[in-house]
């Protein structure tokens, strides 16, 4: 059943594909900034276990997330997918090896009483989540930058980048906030479900990071204005079939505001990052980590709105080739399996959030000392 | 120009990859129905020591399981990373079963693992038996998806392409879903899956009443995996997946290279047990053949022939010359020649390009091939037939010796006085023939499409990323290494458990915890 014209399920899945962006952002978010305080939270190894049980029962189905957008991304924007999986080869290479230590780190740490095992896993899970932390926002500075490919016969891709060239300064700040962000998120979940002393360092470390983060953010916006945007100078055809060497683009600075330009209630969205990042301080101070925790969701999920805010329609631009940048318009799947897809997705999507929060539930409350003592040879 | 090196060195990524992540697959699609079946008799009968067998073999699976979803990651990125040529031609079609399989089955199943492990206590026996119904309804709704699309590579069925984007679209979805290339795939490695899981709890079974351990305990264990394994290794045999080999001009293709087969005979075709193929002069030496056998299963039916290679190479031939026809009209479509003729001309000729592609691999300008390179072309348009005729004949021979070690356990189950120790012994070291079974499976299935990455309608050749040789190099070698490490530190913990049986548990009622008469 076709309810919707090309136009429409293109932006609809420009909107999925935030959608699964944030939904990693948020749940998979806090489990890598969990994994990544691990050792510094954690004094004692029965400390570090209440630290990996707080996310224990739920982290495997988070991770889906993250899957599940590059699934998305390979379903609804193939040519998206081609072109940045292969670009960011060593960004993803990198993630892939550090993500390989959780499945391991989590299921495997406690298996063993040996304390140098256990040790060396808590590294592995730091690794696990620092990196994948820090080359998301990475991956997210270098699509604002533009990517250095272009399109050779019968629409080869060729890349003619880096890893170092990914590793530029404006880009390495985008890590720096993703890491950061993170980070708080993952200390405000563990002031929900810790006590003691943890709870203490959780809050601390909660109230530096979320501060941190917002400053970054800002800078990262201040410096938005003078780094080079891309816009759209041709005639735009939205049901046409998707095409990315058909149009022309222009590159110059500042040109990533023009959206906010056109339609200013969008500076909302980044103005929600900063209110409820601040809200989050505050009702963590207040020992109220439970309402802190919507705000650092909020938080989260408008730090990375703002970055699909400021580039719409672009999904990839070029920096080599800027009239192949691809778009919302010329880089999406056929309109068949668009409309499929989103059929799909509106039945799933609920269904996976129904359960997801049913699991939540069954797992509220707080994970304490005793509770390890109590299972130690069936928990994490 | 794409260099031949890095192709190369992208399908030895791809292939290393893969057979590593199938390690972990198959027993996990089996033994999470294995568990369910255990569960499902302790809330029925109430007896504690089916839930210590759930909770025992479900700590190995969970060790197996980590494994799985760490390499399955590899498998979701490396169609965008290794092969982004494959993700943007085939994309559109390719990556919904992909997506789908998410959103349905991964999960699910991920979502629920968690409360299968440390929701014991939280839920009620009803609630967390059904948790682990839907985990291992999770797992094979997984590979139900996974095998939609790669059984859509196999015999690409509902999608054509579209010259205005350069690339396969879908034109029906249930033709894609039921493409009978991926029912049968689906039924077959599902079936080896429960085979592989019940050959694992068998064998570790088998070694605990060797050691006269936890007697209760390890036969109940050992009777379930002994009913259960024979039923799915007769599926295994019976659903073999050579019978979806007469879809598709590639698949009859894969099934004369698996056989041999040089040129069609008078149906039914006779079975080549063993033999020497050799692909220059297209004979099998010191052949030893059995009448009728291969016509029978290939086709199901006395009459229907079964292709050789001679014909099928002839039959490339004119559609590798139609295929270089039709790449020359979809460049003047690509320069913007919008002429009625040109497109009802390439509309016509279409099916025909992927073969038109082949020779992309011989000459950057496919419309002017020399017959040097056609001849090239054509020659390498089927799969090397000696790789694919042994590693078949490994994979049917484990098969059959499955089945004979299950119907011996299955009789031992049963009948308390043939339990013997050979028996026993059998059932211990016959344990890794699932898992070569479906290695070579998966070889068998995969490698017999070449060149294709899908069939008849993009070369593998063309396939892979712009990256160099270097990139990859170091990317397979970071795998390989990691894989390893990773693999002997399961293989320890994994033994380290199995040593340990049930008493690992800590309930104290197993042996090393209490003295075994009391």
């Amino acid at each position: 059943m076709m309810i919707f014209d090309y136009e429409t399920l293109r932006i609809i899945w420009w909107a999925f594909l935030g959608i699964l962006f944030i939904g990693f952002a948020i749940t998979g978010g806090f489990d890598l900034g969990v994994g990544v305080l691990l050792p510094f939270l954690g004094k004692t190894d029965e400390e570090r276990r209440v630290i990996l049980n707080s996310v224990g029962p739920t982290w495997e189905g988070n991770q889906v997330w993250f899957v599940m957008s590059g699934g998305a991304l390979f379903a609804a924007w193939p040519m998206a997918y081609a072109v940045s999986f292969s670009s960011l080869y060593f960004a993803l290479l990198l993630t892939l090896f550090a993500l390989f230590l959780r499945p391991l780190g989590f299921d495997y740490r406690s298996k063993l009483p040996n304390k140098k095992w256990r040790a060396n896993w808590d590294k592995a899970l730091f690794v696990g989540g620092f990196v994948p932390a820090l080359v998301f926002g990475v991956a997210f500075g270098n699509l604002l930058k533009g990517i250095p490919f272009h399109f050779e016969t019968d629409m080869r891709i060729v890349y003619f980048g880096s890893l170092l060239g990914l590793l530029n300064p404006f880009s390495l700040l985008a890590g720096l906030i993703s890491l950061s962000m993170f980070i708080m998120h993952g200390a405000v979940y563990l002031q929900i479900k810790t006590v003691a002393d943890i709870n203490r360092r959780a809050k601390k470390t909660a109230i530096n990071f979320t501060l941190l983060t917002l400053v970054l953010f800002a800078l990262a916006g201040y410096w938005i204005i003078y780094l080079d945007g891309y816009h759209i100078t041709s005639e735009i055809f939205p049901n046409a079939p998707s095409n990315p060497i058909a149009k022309f683009v222009k590159r110059a600075p500042g040109l990533w505001l023009d959206n906010y330009g056109h339609l200013p209630g969008l500076l909302a969205v980044p103005g929600t990052a900063f209110i409820s990042g601040l809200l989050t301080v505050t009702l963590v101070r207040l020992n109220k980590p439970g309402s802190a925790f919507i705000f650092s969701c909020i938080t989260v999920a408008a730090i990375v709105l703002t970055a699909g805010c400021s580039m719409f329609p672009f999904l990839i631009p070029s920096s080599i080739s800027v009239n192949s940048s691809l778009t919302v318009w010329d880089a999406s799947s056929s309109i068949t399996t668009l409309n499929l897809m989103f059929w799909v997705t509106v039945i799933f999507l609920p269904l996976i959030l129904i359960y997801t929060s049913w699991v939540f539930r069954v797992f509220r409350g707080k994970v304490t000392v005793e509770h390890i003592r109590k299972n130690k040879h069936t928990v994490y | 120009m794409i260099s031949d090196a890095v192709v190369e060195l992208s399908r030895w990524q791809f292939a290393v990859t893969s057979l590593y992540h199938f390690l972990f697959v198959p027993l996990t699609i089996g033994l999470s129905v294995l568990l369910a079946i255990m569960e499902s008799t302790y809330v029925m009968t109430g007896r504690e020591i089916y839930k210590d067998m759930t909770q025992f073999w479900g700590k190995l699976f969970g060790i197996n399981f980590a494994l799985g979803v760490t390499t399955g990651l590899t498998m979701e990125f490396q169609f965008g990373m290794n092969w982004s040529y494959f993700s943007h031609y085939v994309g559109d079609v390719f990556g919904a079963p992909l997506a789908i399989e998410g959103l349905m089955a991964f999960f699910m199943e991920s979502t629920f693992v968690g409360l299968f492990f440390f929701g014991w206590d939280k839920l009620s026996k009803a609630q967390h038996l059904t948790i682990t119904w839907l985990v291992a309804l999770g797992s094979n709704l997984s590979a139900l998806w996974i095998l939609v699309a790669n059984g859509w590579m196999q015999n690409p069925v509902g999608a054509e392409f579209n010259y205005e984007t350069m690339r396969m679209e879908v034109t029906s979805f249930g033709a894609l879903i039921f493409n009978p290339a991926a029912q049968v795939k689906f039924v077959h490695t599902v079936a080896a899956g429960y085979t592989t899981a019940s050959a694992f709890v068998l064998g570790i079974s088998a070694y605990y009443m060797l050691k006269g351990r936890d007697a209760a305990f390890s036969q109940r264990s050992f009777t379930i995996a002994a009913g259960f394994g024979l039923a799915a290794v007769l599926s295994v045999i019976v659903l073999g997946d050579e019978s979806g080999y007469t879809d598709g001009e590639v698949q009859k293709a894969k099934l004369a290279a698996i056989e041999a087969e040089w040129h069609t005979e008078e149906p039914p075709a006779a079975f080549t047990v063993v033999g020497f193929p050799d692909q220059e002069a297209m004979v099998t030496h010191d052949a030893i053949k059995i009448p009728w056998v291969l016509g029978l299963i290939g086709t199901r039916s006395a009459d229907t022939p079964i292709i050789g290679l001679t014909e099928i190479l002839q039959n490339n031939r004119i559609r590798i010359h139609s295929g270089m026809k039709a790449y020359g009209l979809l460049q003047q479509l690509r320069e913007g020649n919008r002429d009625e003729a040109v497109i009802t001309e390439f509309e016509a000729i279409k099916k025909d390009l992927g073969y038109g592609l082949l020779l992309k691999r011989y000459t950057e300008k496919v419309v002017d091939a020399t017959e040097e390179q056609i001849e090239m072309a054509v020659k390498n348009s089927i799969p090397q037939v000696a790789p694919l005729f042994w590693t078949f004949r490994v994979m049917v021979a484990c098969g059959f010796i499955s089945l004979i070690v299950f119907v011996v356990a299955f009789i031992a189950s049963s009948v308390r006085k043939c339990r013997k120790d050979w028996i026993l012994k059998l059932s211990l070291y016959t344990m890794p023939l699932p898992w070569i079974a479906c290695e070579t499976g998966w070889f068998v299935a995969e490698f017999g499409r070449q060149p294709w990455s899908i069939a008849e309608v993009l070369p593998t050749f063309l396939s892979a990323s712009s990256l160099t040789e270097w990139d990859i190099i170091l990317s397979l070698s970071g795998y390989i290494f990691l894989y390893s490490v990773f693999l002997v530190i399961e293989m320890f913990l994994m033994m380290k458990y199995i040593k340990q049986g049930p008493s690992s548990l800590h309930t104290r009622r197993y042996h090393f915890e209490v003295d075994e008469r009391g």
